[in-house]
């Protein structure tokens, strides 16, 4: 009994004011972003400072000014946006390819005692191999071409979606479940209201996790023979010594890695706002 | 307590709205129900007492029709609902949705928001389980089964992880909701005096057998400190396995 109310009591206190710190926190250092900036800004001014003193050699490392005039240059004559494309309709492709599938093995693995035996033996031991490692190997069997890159991009996407859709299913609180049950729900039913929601929050893990991975296959798929997107142009760059152009064209990685993170972050929280509750109130 | 009898059904003149004959229930080699036969009225509110371990929510379980495993005859007359113990809401419905999960029909909202104010929470449908204090919540698990119109509700502790102030509460509100929409219920309880407050006749669970079968002899309104309840008291604390049970008796 008394443990109980110690314990409501203790929900209680930790429920309503946990959100206020942070704010007010941030509210009361308002400078304290911008001191966050000064790092990252003062280590592009010296950067800048050292390459147009020549100490630092252009054919090592452009300036930041360098690079922002190629990416205009190659902005404007649209280069840059019909490698982008290419390099984004192959990570959407493997993606989808590796990600549907890991979605439907995943399941059948955590919803099924059959799938678990039958598909999650296989998936462990394959997933020992590093998948970067494979590319002999996936040239021999699928060639130089566009296969290679989808096929790498969806390997790399496929183990942390399995692994989470496994995992998010399994994590399912057997009570929710029985209740449902208790309620009425039929089978299909309890999928829609229980499982499939109850195994979000680990299923937007399991994205994030594999579009990290995506980029990376990428990067290393397009480096093997590739006739565009931007890894293609980061190689040609690198015949004809245009240091800018390498460096561009790991900002763009980068700077895909981040946004495809923003906006996969934006949506889960419009997702899962339950999570918030206490928060949107 | 002159007519008390053991282990028989009660004689009904109305069909019970549920009858078990027979159940058995073993996990491994340990039998936890031993041929059980239990009979509830319309309209009644039947106690289920038992040390913990017992085969109590086990039993309860078997009634609701969620344990595939155990072995009997269980015939059901009219609906029925479950209040677990813990909520058991769904994190990611509103409290309303949560209400509402698997009822069909025409006016689904009206009812549900019906069912709300019943237990209070007329304003909070629009609330995460999240935002709700335990006794809310509970409360709203009381609703999700009140706006199902159970011949039977099926009770598993629903009040056993409550503070004792909102215990108390919801003692009082499950009184006021059986009055009004005369129910029946099992109510699984390891507390004597929740028995004695609520129950018409009272259940005890021992060894997986029922070996006390017997009306509550007090009349309503009761109280925790009537008279009656001292002698009642002592007798099932003393079935329960408490000797120190006189005590308590003889102080109120």
């Amino acid at each position: 009994m008394t443990t109980s109310s110690l314990v409501e009591a203790a929900d209680r206190s930790t429920v309503a004011p946990a959100p206020t710190p942070a704010r007010s926190r941030r509210g009361a250092h308002p400078g304290r972003r911008w001191r966050r900036a000064l790092t990252p800004v003062g280590l592009l001014l010296v950067w800048q400072a050292a390459a147009q003193t020549g100490r630092l050699p252009p054919e090592k490392l452009s300036a930041p000014s360098e690079v922002a005039r190629a990416g205009w240059r190659l902005a404007r004559d649209g280069t840059l946006g019909v490698h982008l494309l290419d390099s984004l309709t192959r990570a959407g492709i493997g993606l989808v390819i590796g990600g549907a599938l890991a979605l439907v093995l995943g399941a059948a693995a955590g919803l099924l005692r059959l799938g678990d035996d039958l598909v999650d033996p296989p998936v462990q031991m394959a997933r020992m191999l590093p998948h970067l490692g494979l590319v002999p190997l996936l040239i021999i069997w699928v060639g130089i071409g566009e296969s290679l890159k989808i096929t790498l991009v969806a390997l790399g996407a496929f183990f942390p979606i399995y692994f989470n859709t496994y995992a998010g299913i399994r994590d399912i609180d057997e009570r929710l479940v029985e209740a449902a049950r208790a309620c009425g729900l039929g089978q299909l039913a309890r999928l829609r209201h229980v499982v499939l929601p109850g195994a979000l929050p680990s299923l937007f893990l399991g994205l994030r996790l594999a579009l990290g991975a995506a980029w990376l296959s990428l990067v290393v798929g397009e480096q093997v023979n590739a006739q565009t997107g931007i890894g293609f142009l980061m190689m040609e760059a690198r015949e004809f010594s245009q240091t800018e152009v390498v460096v561009l064209g790991l900002l763009v990685y980068a700077l895909l890695g981040l946004l495809s993170d923003l906006a996969l972050r934006m949506l889960e929280r419009r997702t899962l706002t339950w999570r918030r509750g206490l928060q949107a109130r | 307590m002159a007519t008390r009898t053991t282990g028989t059904l009660s004689t009904a003149t109305t069909r019970p709205v549920v009858t078990a004959r027979e159940v058995r229930r073993s996990f491994g080699g340990t039998v936890v129900l031993d041929d059980v036969d239990l009979a509830i009225d319309p309209g009644e509110v039947v106690a289920l007492l038992g040390g913990s371990g017992s085969g109590k929510s086990t039993l309860l379980r078997i009634l609701a029709g969620l344990d595939p495993d155990a072995s009997g005859e269980i015939s059901r007359m009219g609906s029925q609902a479950v209040v677990f113990q813990e909520h058991r809401l769904l994190p990611w419905k509103r409290v309303a949705d949560n209400v509402s999960l698997g009822v069909t029909g025409g006016g689904v909202r009206e009812r549900v928001a019906a069912a709300l104010a019943e237990v209070g929470l007329a304003d909070r449908g629009r609330s995460w389980p999240a935002e709700l204090s335990g006794g809310q919540a509970q409360r709203v698990a009381v609703a999700r089964a009140l706006v199902r119109e159970p011949a039977l509700l099926l009770l598993d502790e629903p009040f056993g992880a409550l503070d004792a102030l909102t215990r108390l509460k919801m003692q009082t509100l499950f009184g006021r909701l059986r009055a009004e929409h005369n129910f029946a219920a099992l109510l699984v309880t390891h507390d004597v005096d929740e028995a004695l407050l609520l129950a018409d006749r009272t259940l005890v669970l021992d060894g997986g057998r029922i070996v006390e079968n017997a009306p509550v002899p007090l009349t309503r309104p009761r109280a925790a400190d009537d008279p009656g309840f001292g002698p009642v008291r002592r007798h099932l604390l003393g079935r329960l396995g408490v000797q120190s049970g006189s005590d308590r008796g003889s102080a109120s």
